[in-house]
């Protein structure tokens, strides 16, 4: 039996659909239910909902032998998983945003407002950077705009809400998507069941 | 005097059933104090799984430590010239553990073998290291890797040191698409980076790998890359051993301290990796020591959860 942790929410439903179109159905999770574990013994697999940014923790400590997450929540936890696929689902870019017309003044400290601490450190400390990193745990797009950051570090989908707030990228640290990761151990003990599992994702990722 | 072994608690029959394994192959009982100089480990920070160590001053002023490791005292205490030494402990360390980021006592027992070691010494720590999985009683894999081999294979990829270390990094996990666009980036031939994916793809059974290896070595015109692994694999001939080991070049271990073949063990019902080694001629050269050597250790506070049953007791 695999046990799958999936993102609740939207992208979770259409790698579910990636799951189902790949030869591991198990339709019990469309219904109209408060249930959060749904399997399919004939199939060998077991789903449950997860907040997306937890999939990555129930992978690590082996809750889940496999489970589905956004490159953002790998790169900010960096849990000690594999990383076997990338689904090519859920497209967005890792960005700096500031005000239209913002001018860096590098005599300061930077300060950024994230919620993804640890990516904003690593990418600033590339630069040599010095900055304030300001955890925020969403609204991000407020903080430049009430003086409490001077940029923000944030996902860019659309860039809709940006817009809409007269902020703009002025940089780019990553591209992300949806990752197939699997726990280390369950990988060495049900290494043929995850292999067939990816090479079935791959081959139906192609496809559509 | 007897004792009833059915006083024992599963974790005790463990330490007591590995202390036997490795005494019973001739290796020494080796008994450390409690307490080193801080400035030791100060030195040597990198080497430790944390950085954190508990300190106190002794009643001379002097900084002291509570042991975060075993390794790094028992080579400060053997000496070059000696002959090879077969050591084995069994002591309490004091380190920063996972993500509650507070001290553990975590109970550690391990197997060090340091001078001369060969083709001989690795592939019998190899087999200790097999049957120290075995006495613990549930389903396991010996995963083994030779580091040379893979930084051979990046190497070919002809990267700065900044993109080969992130190569080194997505090996680790396995991200074969990550190597691939990490690649691009750096327009490497394509022929180097297929190779590498070819060997990543490798987590087979030593007969199995080698055939594999074999053929990706001779395609990338280096056959003898994969002589120090095949030659220790060949001197395991115990086919019960054998077909519990997966040769895996994912493996990750700290170029810095550890060459050549590494290994790490697993057993069914924990989710991490519960016995983990290696050689370490680099980190001996770090130390200032000619001598090579190659130990592990086998981490007994991750199998407090697992329901072990009888575990061990045939040995005791």
């Amino acid at each position: 039996m695999l046990n799958v942790a999936l993102p609740k929410g939207r992208l979770g439903e259409k790698v579910y659909a990636l799951f189902a179109k790949a030869g591991y159905p198990c339709p019990e999770i469309l219904s109209d239910t408060r249930k959060l574990i749904f399997e399919n013994s004939e199939k060998g697999i077991r789903y449950f909902w997860v907040k997306p940014s937890d999939v990555s923790i129930y992978v690590e400590r082996g809750a889940a032998d496999v489970g589905v997450a956004g490159k953002d929540i790998l790169l900010e936890y960096a849990p000690d998983v594999y990383e076997l696929l990338d689904l090519n689902m859920g497209k967005c870019r890792m960005c700096i945003a500031a005000p239209e017309g913002y001018r860096d003044d590098e005599n300061r400290t930077l300060r950024v407002a994230t919620k993804f601490a640890n990516i904003t450190r690593n990418y600033y400390a590339s630069l040599g950077r010095d900055i304030d990193v300001i955890h925020l745990n969403g609204s991000i797009e407020i903080a430049p705009l009430l003086g409490l950051s001077d940029v923000i570090a944030d996902i860019v989908e659309t860039g809709t809400t940006l817009r809409e707030n007269h902020l703009a990228v002025i940089g780019t640290i990553a591209q992300i998507s949806a990752r197939l990761i699997s726990n280390k151990a369950s990988y060495k003990f049900k290494q043929d069941a995850i292999d067939e599992l990816t090479r079935l994702l791959r081959e139906a990722g192609k496809e559509a | 005097m007897n004792i009833d072994v059915n006083v024992l608690d599963a974790g005790e029959r463990v330490i007591y059933a590995l202390r036997s394994l490795y005494m019973a192959k001739g290796y020494r009982r080796y008994r450390m104090s409690k307490f080193e100089e801080y400035d030791f480990y100060s030195r040597n920070k990198s080497f430790l799984v944390s950085e954190d160590v508990i300190t106190f001053t002794d009643t001379n002023g002097r900084l002291m430590a509570l042991k975060p490791d075993v390794t790094l005292s028992i080579i400060k205490n053997t000496r070059d010239g000696e002959g090879t030494q077969r050591l084995c402990y069994n002591e309490n360390v004091y380190r920063v553990s996972g993500s509650t980021r507070a001290f553990r006592e975590i109970t550690q027992t391990g197997v060090e073998c340091i001078g001369n070691v060969g083709t001989a010494e690795i592939s019998e720590v190899l087999s200790l290291s097999a049957g120290s999985l075995e006495a613990i009683g549930k389903p396991y894999i010996l995963e083994i890797s030779d580091l040379d081999v893979l930084s051979g294979f990046i190497s070919d990829l002809r990267l700065g040191k900044e993109e080969s270390d992130e190569v080194l990094r997505l090996s680790a996990e396995k991200n074969l698409h990550g190597i691939q666009s990490e690649c691009e980036k750096g327009g490497v031939d394509e022929k180097a980076v297929k190779a590498l994916t070819e060997l990543l793809a490798i987590s087979l059974p030593p007969d199995a790998a080698l055939e594999r290896l074999e053929r990706l070595c001779s395609e990338s015109g280096c056959p003898e890359r994969i002589r120090a692994l095949r030659d220790v694999l060949g001197a395991m001939d115990d086919q019960d051993v054998k077909q519990h080991i997966r040769v895996d070049f994912s493996l990750y271990s700290n170029p810095r301290y550890y060459n050549g073949i590494v290994f790490k063990g697993y057993v069914e019902g924990v989710y991490e990796s519960v016995l983990s080694g290696g050689r370490y001629d680099a980190l001996m050269q770090r130390l200032g020591r000619k001598a090579s050597a190659i130990g592990f250790a086998v981490y007994l506070d991750r199998l407090e959860r697992l329901d072990m049953g009888k575990a061990g007791a045939s040995a005791c």
